[in-house]
């Protein structure tokens, strides 16, 4: 590119902000439809060929309505929880190596920012809820909490042992070490540690527990919390959060897609591009979308349970093994 | 109030009430439950119910017998065939009306299809509870398939009216027979569906093992009945216990599960299906010729004065319906015993000390119907 730097950074940030506005909405889409799929029945059809106006139409309302701010409600924070909410999305995607050249921000110390970035989402549905002066909120803002700290550790040891097989923590050059047919990505690499798809599980578990979806959405539990944190939220309030919720699971799996199955390589090793990014990107949405629709909710001390006394365990193991390998080795 | 097992070194635990309801996606209607909260821990649940009291039992005794029937099938929504079925009993025991054999066969026919279809709201809507929001679209898929079968009989597909003082409105037609043995075909294989994706999901076996322990002391301390206090080991079924219409000539099991757990409670009822399944089945075999309905049925009901009483096995439990004549073409009194209420009594002391989500899987599993409870 020859744009001056600080303009190449607005483009990529405009840019992304579009991205993960339409995945966003189309995202909602495909998960509708996926939904109706597996529920025998035909999803959103009356919008637009096969619903796809559905998303605008959701959207145009959101805006319209008011954004209440409930009595007693602290103004300041429930305001800034939407903001803080969608923040790490953004900022974690400009992080992201799309393609070889395709990427915001090329940082030496990419995989450790996102992490850092990621954590914000925790701060800000607890903000959310805590603000929001209700009962149901509060209580999903305490589950938020726990949920969150319990499955970032195990999530950053699974993290951890990809820095110590890649040797660097920067995404861009995570991925060109997996250059080469697909058994050249991080999840075949069983060389270098023989429980790598493991590994990946349990990374890919703990995303769905960091993105609060089911069978972990505890915070939002419609059956137990109503609408969990969000239940005061109104309008575009309650979209803001919606859309932060498609951000961060297009953020959890476009690091997967780069951690372990090698970003914007292709399979065969040949034909590379942001292309094969977006393909196995989309893979693991729809893979995320799948698991919601066919399982129940876990229980809450289930779930901390399987983090303390599964994950956490399992993926400290493949760290030290991984670690003793690379030392025989 | 009842003390927290949880409560820290003898200091009183900071309380908040919640106010689960009436408006709550969990509790399926308007019912209201004051809960007591620590934390996330549930101490004390306080139901609160009477939002939708329709005074059904004042409303009878200022209707005739024949027009109070309908009321009969508004008071459990999902079972309204088993309603109907205790009051027009009620009502033929007190007037000595004997009802020609093939409505009895078909009232069971009709009766245990509703079962079927009210336990599949139930299985879709427990599942709701717990999270998981297929099942429900699975189980209305079934369920689909019973209401036009009793649309087709009755008109209604929900509120049926289809039982008359002395036998049925109307005779089923030879569709209603064939649709009746394709849905029995087609039911067999979905059950083992159900088994496979629901019941053996580890998830849901977590969430449900051990889960709201209801003893059988606790059943009969409130009077519960149905599949709640046949999870919990007492094998209790008034179609066996107090036996009506042609159940004594239909060979049937009733699933008993001891743990007592909201496992046993979900086993109970999906084991209930089948043996429904059974029963339509022996009845369509055996399905007599003749009338459906009573040769000298008086226009007007008189009934002799009297005390007369007619319990049937509803979806819920056991439906009692006591009427006290004057002589009038006006019941005296109608007292209606329904199950949702004495299941619900459980939930206060059952519920203490459990997590706000076992309490809520707790109460999706006593299967409540609001207006059953409020009548």
């Amino acid at each position: 590119m020859s744009l001056p730097e600080p303009f190449r950074l607005l483009a990529f940030l405009v840019g992304l902000m579009g991205f993960v506005a339409l995945n966003a909405a189309y995202l909602v889409w495909v998960e509708r439809k996926t939904a109706g799929r597996i529920q025998r029945r035909p999803g959103p059809t009356e919008v637009g060929w096969a619903g796809l106006l559905q998303p605008v139409a959701d959207g145009l309302k959101l805006l319209s309505k008011q954004f209440i701010v409930p009595p007693g409600a602290d103004a300041l924070l429930f305001r800034l929880a939407p903001l803080l909410v969608i923040a790490p999305g953004l900022m974690g995607l400009a992080l992201m190596p799309f393609g070889e050249s395709l990427l915001a921000l090329d940082v030496n110390l990419g995989l450790l920012m996102v992490f850092a970035f990621g954590s914000i989402n925790v701060l800000a549905l607890m903000v959310g809820g805590w603000a929001s002066r209700n009962k149901y909120a509060i209580i999903s803002a305490a589950r938020v909490v726990s949920q969150d700290i319990a499955y970032e550790i195990p999530m950053l040891l699974a993290a951890l042992t990809l820095m110590m097989v890649a040797g660097t923590l920067n995404l861009s050059e995570i991925v060109a070490l997996q250059e080469g047919p697909f058994w050249r990505w991080n999840l075949f690499r069983l060389d270098l540690n023989p429980l790598m798809p493991l590994t990946f599980l349990i990374f890919y578990t703990c995303m769905l527990a960091e993105t609060n979806r089911a069978p972990f959405d505890m915070a939002e539990a419609e059956s137990e919390l109503v609408a969990g944190a969000f239940t005061e939220y109104a309008g575009m309030g309650f979209g803001v959060f919606f859309m932060a919720e498609y951000a961060n699971i297009v953020l959890g799996c476009s690091l997967m897609t780069v951690l372990f199955l090698g970003g914007w390589q292709s399979p065969f090793g040949a034909y590379s591009g942001v292309w094969w990014f977006l393909l196995k990107l989309y893979f693991l949405v729809f893979s995320v979308i799948w698991v919601r629709w066919t399982f129940p909710r876990t229980q809450f001390y289930n779930l901390l349970n399987l983090s303390w006394e599964i994950l956490i365990p399992f993926s400290l193991f493949t760290l030290i093994l991984t670690a003793a390998m690379m030392k025989v080795m | 109030m009842s003390t927290a097992p949880f409560s820290r070194n003898g200091t009183p635990p900071e309380t908040f009430v919640l106010n689960l309801g009436p408006q709550h996606p969990a509790t399926h209607g308007v019912l209201r439950v004051k809960l007591t909260m620590d934390g996330e821990y549930v101490m004390r649940a306080e139901p609160v119910c009477g939002y939708v009291h329709r005074m059904h039992e004042k409303m009878g005794e200022n209707r005739t017998w024949a027009q109070f029937l309908p009321n009969t099938s508004r008071i459990d929504y999902l079972s309204a065939m088993n309603y109907t079925h205790a009051f027009v009993g009620a009502v033929e025991r007190g007037a000595g009306i004997a009802v020609p054999p093939r409505a009895e066969y078909l009232r069971v026919i009709t009766s245990e299809l509703n079962r079927i279809s009210s336990h599949l709201v139930w299985f879709g809507a427990f599942l709701l509870d717990l999270g998981g929001f297929t099942p429900l679209l699975y189980a209305f898929d079934d369920r689909e398939q019973i209401l036009d079968l009793l649309e087709g009989v009755c008109g209604a597909r929900l509120t049926y009216c289809y039982y008359r003082f002395g036998g049925l409105c109307n005779d089923v037609d030879d569709n209603f027979i064939e649709g009746t043995r394709a849905f029995v075909r087609r039911m067999q294989p979905r059950f083992k569906l159900y088994h496979q994706l629901v019941t053996e999901n580890i998830i849901l076996r977590k969430r449900l093992e051990g889960v709201g322990p209801i003893t059988a002391e606790q059943c009969r301390k409130y009077g519960a009945s149905g599949p709640v206090c046949r999870g919990s080991g007492i094998p209790y079924d008034l179609r066996r216990a107090e036996p009506y219409s042609i159940y004594p000539e239909l060979d049937f099991d009733i699933p008993v599960f001891s743990e007592g757990d909201c496992l046993a409670r979900y086993l109970v009822r999906m084991e209930e299906m089948r043996q429904s399944l059974r029963l339509i089945e022996q009845a369509l075999n055996r399905l007599p010729d003749g009338p459906v309905v009573a040769e000298k049925v008086p226009r007007t009901i008189k009934m002799a004065p009297g005390d007369y009483c007619f319990a049937v096995e509803a979806a819920r439990g056991r439906f009692a319906v006591r009427v006290v004549s004057d002589g009038t073409d006006t019941p005296y009194r109608v007292k209606l015993r329904t199950p949702s209420f004495s299941n619900l009594s459980l939930f206060e002391e059952t519920s203490a000390g459990m997590m706000l989500p076992d309490a809520l899987a707790l109460m999706g599993s006593l299967d409540l119907v609001i207006p059953d409870i409020d009548r």
